[in-house]
């Protein structure tokens, strides 16, 4: 594989992606790409499949079509625990933090998908609260410790593709902030990220492009250079 | 000293036999109570196991010259493996369909693995030796109890508490509990779920196979001994919940217990004790004493 060696190839390349939840085709052909190194958003209205591309992504939906395509790798037809050793970290809507684990538990959980994760010492160093409560079952938590635990654990994995769903939804803007925080540092480390996103204030200063998706299709892309000439336009489709 | 006019050597000799039945259940419950957990399958075929186990034990004494000690570890790992197989085979087909599929083709099997047991071996049961080291009695003072059915109540604590220890303490336990609550999620952190739940469902058909061994040499090998138990057991994780590791254990003990005490105090009843309080619990506690509320 030559293109391997092209610095600015695409991490993900997600082409005509249809999706299924049983008999209900959600996705009708999705397109988008992100670069090594980039920060995207899908953005859109409730019910608009952000969640439902994130997850077939990882094919987690139902049955499914199209191309998704990692480091050059075609991965429409692998089983879901082998895309994530391909270097991809998942961070559900509903966080997902187990119950029955506790907050350390939980912290390293998920196997190595790559060398060059952070140690847990870091982790802690970078979300003190955890570090405090590493003995408390997970879902004990205040929501706002919980999206931390959730984001910290898949950065101790390697994954260096960070997909991302409504990180900041229902939490204090103190938190907010911080996660604010940990994406700009994130971004100079090189991380890629995708990033599904309601509060737009929070994500516009972070992304390099932003994909609006309707009905099950984008149907806008919107580069950082663009943004204030379409400001207008984007607040109409997304309805805010 | 006597209570209700019976004398107290009676009652403890009886909590002892309760104790020995208690460790059955408390090792088949434990064993769909894990299977249950991951695979969200009642394993209607677990009675099956357990005879199955048995029967393999006196294969092994009868054609290969397996001792005792030999079939406790040999026929655990064989039986599981069997059933790792019909896991791959035939319930991996159905864990996208309604629960239910998986009750009614583990029931099927059950019915399938005892027939062909009754066909080729007929209802009576087979002796099975108790190993040399293990006959005589203890001297309790209140009774004798035969060795070996100490040997039973010691060697299923130690498998049920190495169990749970291994579920609660270790990264595989951490696995098996995150799958339980959301295997989705754990596949997508990069665990292979599938084979996770070969590897689980194959492990709980080995604890039942276990069991079948401990009990070839009290009760005899005989293809209906697992539906007798069964329908005991199935109560009895009824009675505890679904799905909780520790409470599975308990539950068996006590029950075990439980049924032990009514034999001495109102004998005529012991037998359908389990299934009164199992009435009882389902009406004030239908999750199960130990089980979550949805
Ligand atoms: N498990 C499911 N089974 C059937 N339909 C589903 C399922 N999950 C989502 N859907 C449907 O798919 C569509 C897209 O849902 P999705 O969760 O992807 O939206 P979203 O853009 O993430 O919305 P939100 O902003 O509310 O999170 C919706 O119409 C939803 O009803
Ligand atoms: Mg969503």
């Amino acid at each position: 594989m030559t293109s391997a060696f092209r610095p600015d190839f695409e991490a993900l390349q997600v082409s005509n992606l249809h999706a299924y939840y049983g008999e209900s085709h959600i996705l009708h052909g999705i397109e988008f790409e992100v670069r090594r190194g980039e920060l995207i958003t899908l953005l859109g209205r409730n019910g608009a499949g952000k969640t439902t591309t994130l997850r077939a992504i990882l094919g987690l939906t139902g049955r499914r079509s199209g191309s998704v395509n990692l480091n050059g790798q075609e991965v429409i037809d692998w089983p879901t625990h082998r895309i994530a050793h391909l270097g991809v970290g998942y961070c559900p809507e509903e966080r997902g933090i187990f119950a029955s684990l506790s907050v350390e538990e939980n912290l390293v959980l998920p196997p190595q998908v790559r060398s060059g994760g952070m140690s847990v010492e870091e982790l802690y160093a970078m979300f003190p609260n955890l570090a405090e409560r590493r003995k408390s079952q997970g879902t004990r938590l205040s929501g706002g410790e919980q999206q931390m635990l959730a984001m910290a654990r898949i950065l101790r994995t390697g994954a260096n593709l960070l997909l991302l769903d409504e990180i900041t939804e229902g939490l204090a803007p103190v938190i907010v902030q911080k996660l604010g925080d940990v994406l700009g540092a994130l971004k100079t480390r090189g991380y890629t990220v995708i990033l599904v996103e309601q509060n737009f204030r929070f994500a516009a200063p972070l992304a390099d492009r932003h994909y609006v998706i309707e009905h099950g299709k984008v149907v806008e892309c919107i580069s950082r250079e663009q943004l204030p000439s379409r400001m207008d336009a984007l607040h109409q489709r997304l309805g805010v | 000293m006597d209570f209700l006019n019976i004398p107290l050597p009676a009652i403890l000799a009886q909590l002892v036999v309760g104790l020995i039945n208690g460790s059955f259940y408390a090792l088949l419950s434990l064993g769909l109570a894990i299977i249950f957990g991951l695979l969200n399958i009642i394993n209607f075929a677990h009675g099956a196991q357990y005879m199955l186990g048995a029967f393999v034990a006196w294969f092994g004494v009868q054609y290969l010259g397996v001792n005792y000690w030999a079939a406790l570890i040999l026929v655990p790992l064989t039986v599981g493996a069997f059933g790792m197989l019909l896991e791959r085979t035939l319930l991996s087909r159905l864990y996208r369909e309604d629960h239910l599929y998986g009750l009614l083709l583990t029931f099927g099997l059950a019915l399938i693995i005892e027939g062909v047991f009754v066909q080729l071996y007929g209802v009576s049961g087979k002796p099975y030796a108790t190993p040399e080291s293990l006959r005589g009695a203890l001297n309790l003072g209140f009774m004798f109890l035969p060795k070996y059915r100490a040997w039973v109540i010691v060697a299923s604590l130690v498998v049920c508490l190495g169990s749970w220890l291994i579920i609660e303490r270790t990264k595989l336990g951490a696995y098996l509990r995150a799958g339980t609550e959301n295997s989705q999620l754990l596949q997508a952190f990069g665990v292979n779920v599938p084979l996770m739940i070969t590897l689980t469902y194959g492990f709980g058909v080995a604890l039942a196979a276990f069991a079948g061994v401990l009990a070839a040499p009290i009760f005899q090998v005989s293809p209906k001994m697992g539906s007798d138990l069964i329908i005991v057991v199935f109560a009895v994780v009824v009675i505890g919940g679904m799905g909780s590791i520790l409470g599975s254990i308990v539950t068996g003990l006590g029950l075990g217990l439980v049924e032990g005490l009514t034999k001495v105090i109102w004998p005529q009843a012991s037998g359908t004790v389990i299934f009164v309080i199992m009435a009882i619990v389902l009406l004030i506690r239908p999750a199960g004493l130990f089980g979550k509320e949805k």
